[in-house]
């Protein structure tokens, strides 16, 4: 289930990158000078920082940290 | 004056921090490639993203968006910013954990070990390094070039420090600094190196928008306003085709050997959680000021001869010397960064995977493994820089091979993911992937060569399809604005001025059936780039192909011992 999740995640961040929807248009313009296309896009870096997070969280590969040196 | 004062003196600085790593470090070949596995979460951090980002992040990036407008930071970094810290996540962890467990310094000997081969090794290494020297030259070339531009004095149009001493000069510090640092002294100057690229972009918008005499609303509405310049505040003339299959060329990031090397050599494997949290911002601080800057260039300084130096012209028309010196210093940082680690990348795998793999640790010990790779250093910068002299005027070709790099490398992507996450996968699947890699680069590299088909009635003239102009600094596969333009022209959209008469045209390569419900499966565009199925880049057809041969052959073929399926999938599953 879990693994099912961090996949929708992964898929609707992926989805949410193909903004057609910005493709033609300048307007509006974010605080006054940032073009839409743009500003969509910056969010969206934020986005996918936010989604790294997420899949810390909830999927990280815990059983690798068996391989840390140990702590001094 | 001031700008070349800056520079030098920073270069002065990573001269000693070699040194100082190189007093540090002790003689064996872990410390030299990996500071002995010890790098921790900060440092990891700014190293791997500064192994990344080139000085294409700051000069390509405003360069490209000059050219096709805002559209260049969805295509390239906010798809980046997504790939990227994923194939950290799911593959740089599991590579480190494999390193650490079983000693692994390079991809290759991750491959050999788990599918129980040798030769077939040696092949990747081959196609890896093929691919890995054109971005090593180019970025000699890089520092040269951006080293002749900053020193070129106004009046005179003379540069102060001539290409060649500029090229000269980058592959001596380079080589001292990976020379005696190894892996440390590369590390540590990516430190100041990010650093300086997280900062630039910040201060340079701050500069330029208190020092010219509008505020960025009125230069961005009336490029707006303008249907000629509209399309650089909107995606009009950028292809979904194209937007949509640059999707896959960051999945070479993590196949470039200078980045699979920079994961073994964290310490811990909890340096991947910050990185891959703080990566796509750090990619948010380089870019947006950049590509905003870039299409801001277009609006206050109108048409200029060098759209890639479109940043250093801003800076010098609306900020102090100073700044333009502390922006030198940042592109030359981002060009010896990465030229740091690709040169260390390569001494690193023939090392360890020809020299050791073949024999030569055993008979020589782990310290004159350490002094061969020195010397393979000093050599490989020699020739690169000869190269770079040699092929001043032909950085076209560089920038074409790079660009073939970075499809082949996200090609190779499957082969990975195979060997990690598939315990069916085999050598042979390996084997086929990486010959149909090879082969779809060479097919593409002889295709793109071919001259374009001229107008009705025009003179031939062989090769004018190469791109005049290569982007010299260290860059991402360039999407030139020609491109976009033709392949409007394909997908039937307005076409553009490429299409008036007289410009060459589309070459159809190959099609299926005929008439206007003929499918283009292979096309060329007039710049010479090979697109498929009408519009995507080739890097669609190249990572799907090397999959199926991955899956199909290793289905074909017998599978490596229960003993080695164990052996790794106990570790990375």
């Amino acid at each position: 289930m879990k693994k099912l999740v961090v996949l929708l995640l992964i898929l609707a961040v992926y989805v949410a990158h193909q903004d057609f929807w910005n493709w033609n248009n300048p307007d509006p313009l974010v605080f006054g000078f940032l073009p839409i296309g743009l500003a969509y896009h910056a969010a969206y870096s934020i986005l996918a920082s936010v989604m790294m997070a997420i899949l810390v969280a909830v999927a990280w590969p815990k059983h690798l940290e068996e391989q840390d040196p140990p702590a001094k | 004056m001031i700008p070349v004062i800056v520079i030098l003196a920073y270069l002065a600085l990573i001269a000693l921090i070699g040194g100082v790593a190189f007093k540090k470090g002790r003689e064996n070949t872990e410390d030299f490639f990996l500071a002995n596995r010890s790098i921790g979460p900060f440092v990891f951090f700014l190293s791997i993203f500064a192994t990344n980002m080139t000085a294409f992040a700051i000069l390509g990036s405003s360069g490209q968006a000059y050219r096709q407008g805002i559209g260049i930071y969805g295509l390239i970094a906010s798809s980046s910013s997504f790939v990227i810290p994923l194939t950290i996540f799911f593959i740089g962890t599991r590579l480190w954990a494999l390193g650490k467990k079983f000693g692994h310094q390079t991809q290759v000997s991750f491959f050999r070990d788990r599918w129980e081969c040798n030769h077939i090794g040696t092949a990747i290494f081959a196609l890896s390094a093929a691919m890995l020297v054109p971005y090593m030259i180019i970025s000699i070339m890089g520092g040269g070039t951006v080293l002749a531009d900053i020193s070129t004095s106004p009046e005179t149009h003379q540069p102060l420090i001539p290409y060649a001493w500029g090229c000269a000069v980058v592959a001596v510090v380079v080589t001292l600094n990976v020379f005696l640092g190894g892996m440390r002294g590369t590390v540590w100057v990516n430190i100041l190196q990010t650093i300086m690229f997280l900062c630039f972009g910040a201060i340079a918008v701050a500069w330029i928008s208190h020092a010219l005499p509008h505020d960025f609303s009125y230069y961005i509405s009336n490029l707006a306003s303008d249907p000629k310049t509209r399309f650089l505040v909107t995606r009009e003339r950028m292809p979904a085709e194209t937007f949509w299959s640059y999707t896959l060329i960051p999945l070479s990031s993590i196949m470039f050997p200078h980045m699979a090397i920079m994961c073994f050599s964290a310490r811990r494997v909890t340096a991947f959680k910050q990185t891959v949290i703080a990566y796509p911002l750090a990619i948010l601080a380089i870019w947006l000021p950049c590509v905003f800057l870039g299409v801001l260039g277009f609006a206050t300084l109108g048409k200029i001869p060098d759209p890639d130096g479109v940043l250093l012209r801003m800076l010098q028309t609306y900020a102090p010397a100073w700044l333009a010196g502390l922006l030198g210093a940042g592109i030359i940082s981002a060009v010896m960064g990465s030229d740091a680690h690709q040169v260390l990348a390569l001494s690193t795998m023939f090392t360890k995977d020809v020299f050791a793999h073949y024999g030569g640790q055993e008979k020589f010990g782990e310290k004159r493994s350490v002094h061969f790779a020195r010397g393979f250093i000093v050599v490989v910068t020699i020739i690169a820089y000869l190269v770079a002299l040699a092929l001043k005027d032909k950085q076209g070709i560089f920038e074409i091979a790079i660009r073939y790099a970075f499809s082949g490398f996200a090609a190779m992507a499957p082969v990975m993911v195979a060997a990690l996450f598939w315990k069916r996968s085999t050598q042979w699947g390996a084997l086929a992937a990486t010959i149909f890699v090879a082969a779809t680069l060479i097919g593409t590299g002889f295709l793109q060569g071919k001259p374009a088909t001229p107008p009705a009635g025009a003179p031939t003239k062989p090769g004018t399809n190469a791109p005049t102009r290569a982007i010299i600094t260290n860059t991402a596969p360039k999407v030139a604005s020609t491109n976009v333009i033709t392949t409007n022209a394909v997908a039937g959209k307005p076409a553009g001025p490429a299409a008036a008469a007289g410009k060459p045209k589309e070459d159809i390569i190959w099609k299926i059936g005929e008439g206007d419900s003929a499918i283009k499966i292979l096309s060329r565009a007039p710049n010479g780039d090979v697109r498929f199925l009408g519009g995507y880049m080739t890097v669609f057809p190249m990572v799907v192909g090397s999959a199926l041969c991955m899956i199909i052959f290793s289905l074909l073929t017998k599978p490596p011992s229960k003993e080695t399926i164990d052996k790794y999938f106990s570790v990375s599953s």
